[in-house]
């Protein structure tokens, strides 16, 4: 692979929570780099630290020590693009209204934001339900709202927070192979939080392991697999239990 | 089935009305309590629909209470949500707010309402106003707190998504606090009128004559229980229905709740 341009660096950040008098130490030393427009999976046990570790790129939490750089300069609220955990849509507003809020903050004309909102309902192939409240949509159709929200900010960072986490196995697929094709539909760099090995290795161009709390980022991974990748492949299967072994040492 | 279960539920509801009222007419037409003290259920609808024009024997007609009580519930209870809400749901929000307004509400929380009665006596003296302003104390605590709490509660993950999205300060007060709050701004609004609407009778037993309350308190004075529970229920009937107004208001203003 040619060398890939850094977009975001990240050294030595440190976090921990103060809960009743004693110290949570969540993330313990976590450096990474993160190259432009690629597929990074960060791949951690439950309650690891992976959603703090995203709310810090983010800017929504603050590092107790460490830094986050940016090739070209820290972004502003609104210039990252965030799925987040277990749907996160706002029950008050239909799909449309949800996917356009983002335009709405930053008071973008309605005619404009609407087109801008519709294109991403369509690319997550939600059209016919835009004017549907969360409520009446499934999960996976939910999350799909979310992943157009996200790439409506039309920023050229999109975090994912176990976007598929809360989905049923078959949905869970489908939704894989769905946000393979969005990437491919738009290009943008991906960092996409998971518990699950086999979604990071059908995903990633490159997967970074988490330890357990302390968490840091202990391996790395860059899956020679062509796409579409096929989890009954002898090197996918191989990958996979190598991934597997790491784990349980890591714990 | 489900047309079934409705009217099922519409008849045990009025036979458990019906089973009340008979007992209450064969305590009377049996002796057990004299109709003297209690008036029978066909005494009171007789005193119903005569005081409906008549305005013997407390000075006014039925209409003519409803509306001088209506008038001094709403005036209280409007004045309590005016303030309270908005208070209550900028405390819950912003910190400053909290800080300088917490320690003094958790002061005036525990005073119950009729306690305020000899000092508003004292500054306002016996009118309009002072009855008023009674109702506003009790009807405003509710108010205030469940706008303060709904707002408290607002998922940070949806906070959260308006950061990320952009949004100012004010934006996600206005675009995500409030909406997430209101379920309970409106109970607390419910409360609220209930609460207002119940402190009438002391409100209006200060010095009136005219309402509801005064004229339960006239019927005492002149022994006339059918006229103490023509007023008593006048009172259950009218809350009842300004809740259901409310509710019906509450399905406009959150249409989300109900498209399931
Ligand atoms: N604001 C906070 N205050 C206190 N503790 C927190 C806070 N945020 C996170 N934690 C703690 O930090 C740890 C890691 O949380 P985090 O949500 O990042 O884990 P996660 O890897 O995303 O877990 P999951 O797989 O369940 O999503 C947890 O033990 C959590 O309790
Ligand atoms: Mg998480």
């Amino acid at each position: 692979m040619a060398e890939a341009r850094k977009q975001i660096t990240v050294k030595g950040i440190c976090k921990s929570f103060q809960n009743q008098e004693q110290s949570l130490q969540v993330l313990q030393d976590v450096t990474l780099d993160v190259n432009e427009n690629e597929f990074l999976v960060i791949l951690g046990p439950g309650q690891c630290g992976k959603t703090v570790l995203l709310n810090i790129l983010a800017g929504l939490e603050s590092a107790d020590s460490g830094t986050v750089e940016f090739a070209n300069g820290t972004p502003k609220y609104g210039e990252i693009g965030f799925v987040f955990q277990r749907y996160a849509l706002f029950p008050w507003k239909t799909v449309l209204q949800n996917v356009e809020m983002h335009h709405k903050f930053q008071r973008v004309p309605k005619k404009e934001r609407r087109e801008q909102a519709m294109h991403f309902i369509r690319l997550v192939g939600l059209d016919g339900f835009e004017n549907a409240y969360p409520a009446q949509l499934s999960g996976g159709m939910k999350q799909r709202v979310g992943i157009a929200r996200a790439y409506a900010t039309r920023s050229n960072i999109i975090l994912m927070d176990e976007p598929f986490g809360a989905l049923d196995a078959q949905t869970r697929y489908q939704m894989q192979d769905e946000i393979l094709k969005i990437r491919s539909a738009e290009k943008t760099t991906v960092i996409f939080v998971t518990n699950n090995i086999e979604e990071a290795v059908t995903l990633g161009d490159r997967i970074l392991l988490m330890s357990n709390k302390p968490s840091s980022i202990v391996r790395e991974y860059v899956p020679e697999l062509p796409r579409p990748r096929q989890n009954t492949d002898r090197a996918f299967m191989d990958l996979r239990n190598v991934i597997a072994q790491d784990m349980d040492l890591a714990l | 089935m489900k047309k079934n279960k409705k009217l099922k539920r519409l008849v045990l509801g009025f036979l458990g009305i019906a089973v009340f009222l008979g007992i209450w007419q064969l305590a009377g037409t049996l002796g057990w309590v004299s109709t003297k003290i209690l008036a029978s259920p066909t005494d009171v609808v007789a005193t119903f629909i005569d005081k409906l024009t008549n305005p013997k024997p407390d000075g006014s007609t039925l209409p003519q209470h409803i509306w001088a009580s209506l008038k001094l519930a709403l005036i209280g209870f409007g004045a309590a949500c005016v303030i309270g809400i908005p208070l209550g749901l900028t405390m819950g929000f912003f910190k400053g707010m909290d800080h300088f307004f917490n320690p003094l509400f958790e002061i005036i929380r525990p005073i119950p309402p009729l306690a305020w009665i000899p000092v508003i006596l004292l500054i306002l003296g016996i009118g309009t106003t002072a009855k008023a302003f009674i109702i506003f104390v009790a009807a405003f605590v509710p108010c205030l707190l469940n706008s303060y709490v709904g707002i408290k509660r607002t998922r940070t993950t949806l906070i959260n998504v308006a950061k990320t999205s952009g949004a100012t300060d004010m934006q996600i007060f206005f675009k995500v606090g409030l909406p997430s709050a209101l379920p309970m701004v409106f109970t607390g609004v419910k409360v609220s009128l209930g609460t207002s609407w119940a402190t009438l009778v002391a409100a209006e037993m200060l010095s009136s004559s005219v309402g509801l309350g005064y004229m339960i308190q006239r019927g005492r004075t002149i022994v006339r229980s059918d006229i103490i529970i023509v007023g008593m229920l006048t009172i259950g009937v009218i809350g009842a229905i300004l809740v259901f107004l409310l509710s019906l208001l509450e399905k406009k203003i959150a249409p989300w709740r109900n498209k399931k």
